[in-house]
C-alpha cells in the first residue's frame, strides 16, 4: 500500500477556501486550544510537553519539554519566548508554509507556549527575505489582540503576553539561536559562547529565554490539544509526531510531504509521494534536511539496529524518516528538507555551490569557520574552474576537519559536515575530475611549448 | 589593592596537581606556574570573547556512579574522568575542584595547528615591515605551532593597509585576526564604545562609528593590546624595530595617579612610551597624552649648561655662586611637585641650612576617572613628606609676592616653575636674584643670576608618591644632553658648599638611608624595597588634608577616608 500522509500541521494548509483570516481560523476551531489551555495550571502544560517526548524541529532536534525545564526561574528575571522564524537553512521550507498559510495556528501555539512557560514577552523573528509573511503575520496579531486571544489579560485568564514580529536583515546566522538573541537586541548577530550563555539562563537582555522554532510551537498546540500521552503515540519512540519533508531537487513532485514519524521509508518519500526522479535518470545521492546535514550516496549500506533489538542492514532508500534511523547511519533528518540529485550532478560543483553559501554566511566572529570556510569556498571552486590538484581532495577533507567542533556555534558543524561527508563518499569523482584536469593543463602545456595554441 | 581572601581548588593538568585560586580563569591559574596556553582575544582586564580559538584545551571533570554518587575509580586506583566530547576554550573555563585538563594530546596539538593555520591564510605575512615583528603573538605561536609551510595556494584577501582610525592610531586591515581586544577595550576600559566590525566572514573590517574617531585619550592601549600588527601607533610606526629598544621601568608625570610605564630608547634616543603593569595602580593602561611626554626632552631650548649672570660657566663657578646668595640671607623657595621624592628631600636640607618660606605651585589638572586625576604633579604629596610644605599650594602665590614686594624676600631659589607665567611682572623678577633649576629656557632663565639645569624624568631616577601615598620608583631610560647633571647631584653638591662641607655622590641609593631616618613613615624602608610596584605608606598624619583627586581606575577617596575614620 503506498505510504500516505498524515497531516497535523498542515491539516487545513492548501485546503481550498481555506484562508488566513483569524474568522476562518476560528471556523476550523481555532483558539480554542488555548481557550482550555489557559484553564490550566502552566506547570501542568509543561508536564505535557515532556511527556508528548516532543523533539523541536529547527534541525537540532533537542527536545523541546527538556529545553523549557533548563529555564532558570530562581533568579526573579522575566521569561522570553523567541519564536525562531528564521527558515534560513537552504532546501527547507515548511515555516513559509505556516506563516503564509495560516499564521493564526502559529500565534496560537506562541501564546500556549507563552502561558506554559509564563513568559512576559514573546517574539516571532522572522526573515528578511519574508516581507510578505512579515506583513501577513503583523495583520494575523492585530486580529488575535482585537479578540483578545492575546494582549493583557488574554480570555480574562489574568495572564498577559504580547507578540512583536521582529524582521532579520537576510542574515543565515540569525536562526543560530543566540545569535538571533544577539540581532534582537540590536546587535551584531554574533553567536554567544556556551557557557555561560545558555538562553534558558542567559538569554535575551541575561533573562531567561526559550527559542523555538516555527513548526515546534505548532505541534505544542497540537501536544496541549490531544495531551501528550496521545501525542507520544503517534510516531516512533523517541521522536513523536509528524515531520513535514520538503523535498526538492530531482524529483518528479518536488514539495511538502508531512509524514507520520517513522512510519515511512525515503523509498516511500522520494519514490511514491514526490514521483521518483526523472525518466531515464537514476538517484545518485540525497542530503536528508537541509543542506548541512552529511549527504547519503545511494549503494551506502548502514548496519543498525532494528526496533526489534536485532542487527540489521539499510540502503539509503531503507531509511525510516524518524531522528533515531537517520542518526543510526551517520547522519540527521535536520529540518526535514531533503535534497535529492541524480546521476547527472556534478558532486564537486554541487559542493562548490554549498561551500559559497557558507563562505558567504559565516558571521567571521571565531577563526576556524571564518578562515576554514572562505578556504573550503577558494579550494572547491579552483577544483571546479580547472586549477585542480589530487592533494585538494584531502586537503577539503582536513579543513573541514580542522573546522567541525571548534567553533562558538553550531555553523562550524554546517560549513564542514557537506565536505567531511562528500569528499570520502564520492572521492572517485573528484580524483576523475581532477585527472582530467591534470591531463588537459599537461596537454595545454605541451601545445604551448610547441607554439600551437589550443581552440 | 589587596589580594581578596580565596580558596584554593585543586585542579589536575596534564597529569600534575595545581592548587588554584577557586573560580579563577584556567589561562591565568596556569600562568601562577609559569604554564602558557597560547590565545590571542583573552585578556585578563577584559570580558571573554573565546573567539580565537587557540586556547582549546581537553577538560573533563571526575565522574559520580549515578545510583550511590560517588565517584567511579578506576581499577589503578584512580578516579574515572568523564572528558568532553569536544575540546573547550580555556578562557571561558574556570577552576573548580576537581577540573581535568589536557593540553599536550595531539588534539589539542591539532587544535592549535589548525587554527594557526587558518589565522596565516589571509594574513599578509609582511613581518619584515610590521612594527610589530618581534613583540607578535602570531610570530611567537607560529614558531610553536605553525606548519613551517603553507598548503593554501588561492589568493588571499586583500584589505586596506593604511587606515586612520583616529589621531594616533593606525589601521592595517590585512594583519587583523578579528580578535575584538580593541573593541572591548574602548566600550569597557575606556567607556567610547566606537569600534565595531563591519562586513561578514573572512571579509570583516574593524572600522569606527559613522562620524566617529578613535580619538579618546585611552586609544593607543589599543595598539598596546592588539596581538598582531594591525593597530599600530602613527607616531611609532615605521620609526624603529622593537628589539633594538631597551625598556626602562618610569612613572608617568601626568598626574598624580603615577601610571607605571616602560621608556624604550635605543642609543639614548626615546621612541616610545607604553604602560607596565601594577594592578594597584593602572592595571595595564596609560593616557594617550602621558606617552608624549617624553617629545619635550629633545628640544632646542634645554637648559644645557651652567650660567652665571646669562653667561655659561663651569658648574663649580655657577654652584659657588647660587651657594654665596643663599647664604646671603633673605631667601625665599619655590619647590616643584615634579620633582622626585630625594630631590625634595635635599631641598628640604637645604631649606634648613639657609631658612626661607617654601611655597608650591597649584597645579590643577582635569581628573578623568581613569588615569588622570585633578592634580595635574607627579609627586605632591612628597612635598607634605619631606616636610616641605603642610598645606595644599593655593591658586596663586600671594603671599610670595607680597615678600618679594616689601624686600623680606632677596634671593629665589626656584625649581622647575616659571613664575612669569604665574603672573610675576618684569620689574618684579628683576627686584629679587634669582636661582633658577630648570629643564627649559623661559623668562625665569633669563632672569635668574644663577642657572643650574635640570632633567626631564626620562634622564635621572628617583621615586614619586602617588596619590595612594604609593612610593614609586623610575629609572633613568636615557642619559641628559652633555653639560648637564642630574638635580640630586646639583641640589646635594649645593647644600654641600651651604653647608660647608665636601660633597660625596648623590644618588637615591645613597640618600636612602637618610631618607629612612629623618622621614617617620618611611623608617625601614629601603631604595631597593621599593620593588617596581611601589610600597603604600602610612598617611594618617595628613589625612586632614583635602587634597583634591576624585575617583580614579584604582583610587577612591571615599574609600580612603572611610577607612581612616574607622
Amino acid at each position: 500500500m503506498p505510504v500516505q500522509e498524515r497531516r497535523i500541521i498542515y491539516r487545513h494548509i492548501d485546503e481550498p477556501g481555506y484562508t488566513i483570516d483569524l474568522a476562518c481560523y476560528q471556523r476550523h476551531g481555532g483558539y480554542e486550544v488555548l481557550r482550555k489551555a489557559l484553564q490550566r495550571k502552566p506547570e501542568e502544560l509543561v508536564q505535557e510537553v515532556k511527556d508528548s517526548a516532543l523533539r523541536g524541529r529547527g534541525g537540532a532536534g533537542f527536545p523541546t519539554g527538556m529545553k523549557w525545564g533548563f529555564l532558570d526561574r530562581k533568579s526573579g528575571k522575566p521569561v522570553y519566548l523567541i519564536c525562531n522564524a528564521d527558515e534560513s537553512e537552504p532546501g527547507t521550507y515548511k515555516d513559509r508554509q505556516i506563516i503564509y498559510k495560516d499564521p493564526h495556528q502559529l500565534i496560537e501555539g506562541v501564546v500556549i507556549s507563552s502561558f506554559a512557560i509564563q513568559a512576559k514577552q514573546a517574539f516571532i523573528y522572522i526573515r528578511g527575505e519574508m516581507f510578505e509573511g512579515f506583513h501577513i503575520l503583523e495583520k494575523a496579531i492585530e486580529e488575535a489582540r482585537a479578540a483578545n486571544f492575546l494582549g493583557d489579560n488574554i480570555l480574562g485568564s489574568g495572564y498577559s503576553v504580547d507578540v512583536v514580529v521582529h524582521r532579520g536583515a537576510g542574515c543565515y546566522i540569525c536562526g543560530e539561536e543566540t545569535g538571533m538573541i544577539e540581532s534582537l537586541e540590536g546587535k551584531r548577530a554574533y553567536p554567544r559562547i556556551k557557557p555561560p550563555y545558555f538562553p534558558a539562563v542567559l538569554g535575551l537582555y541575561n533573562c531567561p529565554t526559550i527559542v523555538n522554532n516555527v513548526e515546534t510551537l505548532c505541534q505544542v498546540k497540537h501536544v496541549i490539544d490531544m495531551g501528550g500521552k496521545e501525542f507520544v503515540k503517534i510516531g516512533v519512540p523517541g521522536d513523536s509526531g509528524t515531520h513535514i519533508w520538503g523535498i526538492s531537487g530531482h524529483v518528479a513532485k518536488p514539495g511538502y510531504y508531512e509524514i507520520e514519524s517513522g512510519k515511512a521509508t525515503v523509498r516511500d518519500l522520494v519514490y511514491d509521494l514526490a514521483g521518483g526522479p526523472a525518466a531515464g535518470r537514476t538517484i545518485k545521492a540525497i542530503i536528508p534536511g537541509g543542506v548541512s546535514m552529511k549527504i547519503l550516496r545511494m549503494g551506502e549500506k548502514f548496519k543498525v539496529k532494528l526496533p526489534d533489538g536485532s542487527a540489521g542492514e539499510w540502503g539509503v532508500l531503507d531509511i525510516p524518516l524518524d531522528s533515531g534511523s537517520f542518526m543510526q547511519c551517520g547522519t540527521s533528518l535536520g529540518t526535514g528538507g531533503m535534497i535529492v540529485m541524480d546521476d547527472t550532478t556534478d558532486m564537486v560543483e554541487a559542493l562548490a555551490n554549498l561551500n559559497a553559501f557558507y563562505a558567504h554566511e559565516t558571521c567571521g566572529q571565531c577563526t576556524p569557520c571564518r578562515e576554514g570556510s572562505l578556504w573550503l569556498k577558494k579550494v572547491t571552486h579552483r577544483v571546479c574552474n580547472g586549477g585542480g590538484r589530487l592533494e585538494d581532495i584531502d586537503l577539503v577533507k582536513n579543513i573541514a576537519d580542522q573546522i567541525a567542533g571548534r567553533t562558538i556555534c553550531a555553523h562550524g558543524e554546517a560549513a564542514a559536515w557537506p565536505c567531511q561527508s562528500n569528499v570520502p563518499k564520492f572521492r572517485d569523482e573528484w580524483e576523475e575530475k581532477i585527472r582530467a584536469q591534470m591531463q588537459a593543463r599537461e596537454h595545454g602545456e605541451l601545445a604551448a611549448r610547441k607554439g600551437l595554441r589550443l581552440v | 589593592m589587596s589580594a581578596p581572601a580565596t580558596n584554593l581548588v585543586t585542579i589536575n593538568v596534564d597529569g600534575r596537581d595545581y592548587q588554584v585560586p577557586a573560580g579563577m580563569n584556567l589561562i591565568d591559574a596556569l600562568e601562577l606556574f609559569g604554564l602558557e596556553i597560547p590565545h590571542y582575544c583573552y585578556h585578563p582586564k577584559l570580558t571573554v570573547a573565546g573567539n580565537c580559538r587557540m586556547c582549546l584545551v581537553e577538560t573533563g571533570m571526575p565522574m559520580r556512579d549515578r545510583t550511590t554518587n560517588q565517584f567511579i575509580i578506576e581499577p589503578d586506583g584512580r578516579m574515572k574522568i568523564g572528558w568532553g566530547p569536544k575540546p573547550a576554550v580555556a578562557c571561558t573555563t574556570n577552576c573548580t575542584a576537581g577540573l581535568h585538563v589536557r593540553t599536550n594530546t595531539p588534539v589539542v596539538k591539532d587544535c592549535r595547528e589548525g587554527v594557526m593555520e587558518f589565522l596565516l591564510v589571509n594574513h599578509p605575512l609582511d613581518c619584515p615591515i610590521c612594527d610589530q615583528a618581534g613583540e607578535c603573538k602570531l610570530q611567537e605561536f607560529a614558531t610553536d605551532y605553525g606548519r613551517g609551510y603553507s598548503r593554501f595556494i588561492e589568493e588571499k584577501n586583500v584589505k586596506p593597509k593604511r587606515t586612520r582610525l583616529g589621531p594616533r592610531v593606525t589601521l592595517d586591515d590585512e594583519r587583523c585576526i578579528l580578535c575584538s581586544r580593541c573593541v572591548r577595550f574602548c566600550a569597557e576600559i575606556a567607556k567610547d564604545p566606537v569600534l565595531g566590525f563591519i562586513e561578514r566572514g573572512s571579509y570583516s573590517t574593524l572600522t569606527c562609528y559613522p562620524g566617529r574617531e578613535l580619538d579618546n585619550n585611552y586609544s593607543l592601549n589599543t595598539v598596546d593590546i592588539c596581538p598582531v600588527g594591525a593597530l599600530t601607533s602613527t607616531d611609532f610606526r615605521f620609526k624603529m624595530r622593537v628589539w633594538f629598544l631597551k625598556p626602562v621601568p618610569s612613572i608617568c608625570t601626568e598626574s598624580s595617579v603615577g601610571a607605571n610605564t616602560e621608556v624604550w630608547s635605543r642609543e639614548g634616543k626615546i621612541y616610545r612610551i607604553t604602560p607596565r603593569e601594577n594592578n594597584a595602580v593602572n592595571d595595564c593602561w596609560m593616557s594617550d597624552s602621558g606617552r608624549e611626554l617624553y617629545k619635550q626632552v629633545e628640544s632646542p631650548l634645554r637648559i644645557d649648561y651652567f650660567a652665571v649672570n646669562n653667561g655659561k660657566c663651569a658648574p663649580d663657578q655657577a654652584l659657588a655662586r647660587a651657594a654665596e646668595l643663599l647664604k646671603g640671607g633673605g631667601v625665599g623657595y619655590v619647590g616643584s611637585a615634579q620633582s622626585s621624592l630625594e630631590e625634595q628631600f635635599l631641598l628640604g636640607q637645604l631649606v634648613k641650612a639657609a631658612p626661607g618660606p617654601v611655597a608650591f605651585v597649584k597645579h590643577a589638572g582635569k581628573g578623568d576617572g581613569l588615569l588622570i586625576s585633578n592634580d595635574a604633579t607627579p609627586n605632591l604629596r612628597g612635598a607634605f613628606l619631606t616636610g616641605l610644605v603642610r598645606e595644599l599650594p593655593k591658586a596663586n602665590l600671594d603671599e610670595l609676592r607680597q615678600k618679594v614686594e616689601s624686600g623680606a624676600i632677596q634671593t629665589l631659589f626656584v625649581v622647575h616653575e616659571d613664575l612669569a607665567a604665574l603672573g610675576f611682572s618684569d620689574a618684579l623678577l628683576r627686584r629679587v636674584k634669582i636661582i633658577y633649576l630648570g629643564t627649559h629656557t623661559n623668562l625665569m632663565s633669563e632672569h635668574a643670576q644663577v642657572v643650574l639645569p635640570g632633567l626631564t624624568v626620562f634622564e635621572k631616577s628617583g621615586s614619586f608618591v602617588n596619590q595612594q601615598w604609593r612610593v614609586q620608583r623610575f629609572f633613568q631610560a636615557v642619559p641628559g644632553p652633555a653639560g648637564t647633571a642630574p638635580d640630586i647631584q646639583v641640589l646635594g653638591q649645593l647644600l654641600a658648599r651651604v653647608q660647608g662641607e665636601s660633597a660625596g655622590g648623590f644618588s637615591p641609593e645613597a640618600i636612602w638611608p637618610q631618607i629612612s631616618t629623618v622621614i617617620a613613615p618611611l623608617a625601614g624602608w629601603t631604595w631597593e624595597s621599593l620593588g617596581l610596584q611601589g610600597r603604600v605608606l602610612d598617611a594618617s598624619s595628613w589625612a586632614h588634608v583635602p587634597f583634591p583627586e576624585g575617583k580614579s581606575l584604582r583610587f577612591d577617596p571615599a574609600a580612603v577616608t572611610a577607612v581612616k575614620a574607622g
